[in-house]
């Protein structure tokens, strides 16, 4: 276990490497002149020359990469062209919101995935199987953004139960602590601001949900039908233990691993997926930061979006094999 | 000889189905009844993406104002938008361009992918450590958001968010691909091949590559599925199909601004987006299921 590790995480590094060469290679990539594209067409040669001494494009290329290469080990991830700011003053509050959303999204998937999964297994054949698994399907075939546009539809204009965009009313002020406005909500101690923080994630939260919940329901069912048949299963029950015992304790023990790889797989998914899913419901997270930063061609803002949103990505997937190994001990590092 | 050996000898030999692989694969597909619903569906709309203009109503394009979100009717099926156009027709053109793209996109980067992954594996050493690598890399990014930022270098439109999809899909056919290469070029017959003289690139393209390409037929089947929607997520975004042109996901970026006053606008481009992916996907699970049964569920 202890060389595996070693090995996975030496591995990291010839991947970020990659990775900050990629990001670091957007700007150079634009066809033309960047500061240019940025500008747009009728810009003047003195602005062009000045975003490109800003961005340090007249500087040989190797420099340029190593200059920005040290600004991220400070850091530093360089000023938005839009807002003026540093881009690592005003990441942060995005990027704690697409944290907050992705987490309820995963909890909202595993709890009713793994659930669903189980009920399926248990009563195998049953009309509730059948139910679940063409919902399952269904649910990996739905494009989030229209799920979320329906969502929007049915339960905010035609219902009226549930805000249709962003974390709060715009009457409401929260104290920020933490960005979490959840947790910050609760420091506060303020049960009405937390209800509304939570009516709003409700329709996000769903429509983000949604692929890995039907996901997690599968891949439960598939393991726990093998598990079921099981000697030790047959054994726990020859003991007399309860049918309701031996699902949730013996058998879900075993669902923890396809539900890890779950996680890791879908993290991508759900970080990706969150882009899409903040357009729709307005919500001011780190996708919808890079959404906005396209429109205005804030190329640097783009950059470190992508770059934070990989380097979560990647850290992820080590902790997700870390786990995995550890949970069974016959992965190996090849 | 004994009289019923010899009635043994004398009956016409029993005609014996002939096995192989693919038509073992057939057969087993053929009666997985979910996969031929998806099959169905998939022929469907490959059907009405063909014949598009001939199944059209009306122009796409075509703006009749005084009709401007007519709910669905006799006339209109699906209703028509903001500019007075039936959304039916313009369903039945994106299914056009969604599945051409879709399809395009995955072609690409099989290509691309497999060749990769067939020099990796078969070359190994620092050619497969380089190649390698970089599927790493293009790996560690969510793929809608690589593709995003592929786009955000080219500029959006739908031919780059095309591109951009390919790109992104390659790393997954590569390493596909890659690990089995990996096992076929073990195999005996690959041994008697060199032993016989035969040259590296005959081996790679009568032995090797036929013999890896299963795999890649079911997930491109399955990865059709996920470039339609991502094709679409890009359009969605604005970073796709610039108008006039037109796909499912263009045309639902344009009915977020009034979906409340005519939902039909949102409904049907979305129910079209949603039925083909389960088709390919339905069909992409049973081929998996047919061609690999270790992998059935």
């Amino acid at each position: 276990m202890g060389a595996y590790t070693i090995r996975r995480i030496l591995l990291l590094i010839p991947v970020l490497f990659g990775v900050s060469v990629l990001v670091f290679s957007i700007i150079h990539l634009i066809p033309g002149n960047p500061a240019q594209v940025i500008l747009g067409q009728r810009a003047t040669a003195d602005a062009i020359l000045e975003v490109e001494k800003q961005l340090g494009l007249d500087q040989p290329l190797l420099l340029q990469y190593f200059t920005y290469m040290g600004d991220l080990f400070t850091g530093d991830l360089g000023t938005s062209l839009k807002t003026k700011t540093p881009i690592s003053e005003e990441i942060w509050g995005y990027l704690a919101a697409t944290m907050e959303l992705t987490f309820v999204a995963m909890l909202i998937a595993i709890f009713v995935g793994v659930n669903a999964g189980i009920i399926s297994a248990w009563f195998h054949n049953s009309w509730f199987d059948y139910i679940a698994m063409v919902i399952a399907l269904i649910g990996v075939s739905i494009p989030i953004f229209w799920l979320g546009l329906m969502e929007q539809y049915i339960f905010s204009v035609k219902l009226g139960w549930l805000p249709s965009t962003g974390r709060t009313d715009p009457s409401t002020t929260i104290d920020t602590v933490t960005n979490f406005y959840l947790i910050d909500t609760l420091l506060q101690g303020d049960f009405k601001a937390f209800k509304e923080v939570v009516s709003h994630l409700i329709l996000p939260g769903v429509a983000l949900a949604t692929i890995p919940m039907a996901i997690i329901a599968r891949m439960t069912r598939a393991s726990m039908l093998e598990v079921m048949k099981a000697d030790y299963i047959r054994t726990a029950r020859a003991k007399g233990l309860s049918s309701f015992w031996v699902v949730y304790k013996h058998s879900l023990r075993n669902a923890v691993i396809p539900v890890l790889t779950v996680i890791g797989l879908q993290t991508g998914l759900l970080l990706g997926g969150a882009i899409l899913t903040e357009t729709i419901f307005g919500w001011p997270g780190i996708g919808r930061y890079i959404y906005d930063a396209i429109e205005a061609r804030d190329y640097p803002v783009i950059q470190s979006g992508i770059l934070i949103i990989a380097t979560i990505f990647v850290f992820i997937n080590l902790i997700v094999d870390l786990l995995y190994a550890a949970v069974d001990p016959r992965i190996k590092y090849k | 000889m004994s009289q019923p050996a010899q009635a043994k000898v004398n009956q016409p030999m029993k005609k014996e189905k002939v096995s192989s692989p693919w038509r073992d694969a057939w057969r087993s597909f053929k009666k997985n009844k979910i996969a031929l619903v998806g099959t169905f569906i998939v022929i469907f709309f490959i059907f009405i993406a063909i014949f598009a203009p001939l199944l059209m109503p009306y122009e796409p394009n075509e703006q009749i104002l005084l009709d401007r979100f007519e709910a669905p009717s006799s006339t209109h099926w699906f209703g028509t938008d903001d500019f007075g156009r039936d959304i039916l027709s313009r369903v039945i053109m994106g299914a056009r361009i969604s599945l051409m793209v879709g399809f395009t996109a995955v072609i690409g980067s099989i290509i691309v992918g497999s060749l990769l992954g067939v020099v990796a594996g078969f070359y190994g050493r620092w050619i497969d450590t380089i190649i390698s690598r970089i599927f790493d890399i293009m790996l560690a990014f969510p793929s809608i958001l690589l593709a995003i930022a592929i786009v955000a270098i080219l500029g959006p439109d739908l031919q780059n968010a095309l591109i951009a999809i390919a790109i992104v899909n390659v790393p997954l056919f590569g390493r596909l691909i890659r690990s089995k290469v990996l096992s076929v070029k073990e195999e005996e017959y690959i041994t008697a091949a060199r032993a016989i003289g035969m040259s590296n690139f005959r081996i790679l393209t009568h032995h090797i590559i036929p013999n890896s390409i299963s795999p890649v037929i079911v997930q491109g089947t399955l990865a059709i599925a996920t470039a339609i929607i991502e094709v679409a997520a890009l359009s969605f975004l604005g970073l796709g199909a610039q108008s006039p042109d037109l796909d499912w996901g263009k045309m639902l970026d344009d009915s977020r601004a009034y979906f409340v006053q005519a939902p039909w606008t949102m409904i049907f481009p979305g129910l079209a987006i949603m039925l083909t992916v389960l088709g390919f996907n339905l069909m992409g699970d049973g081929l998996r299921d047919a061609m690999d049964p270790k992998m059935k569920q």
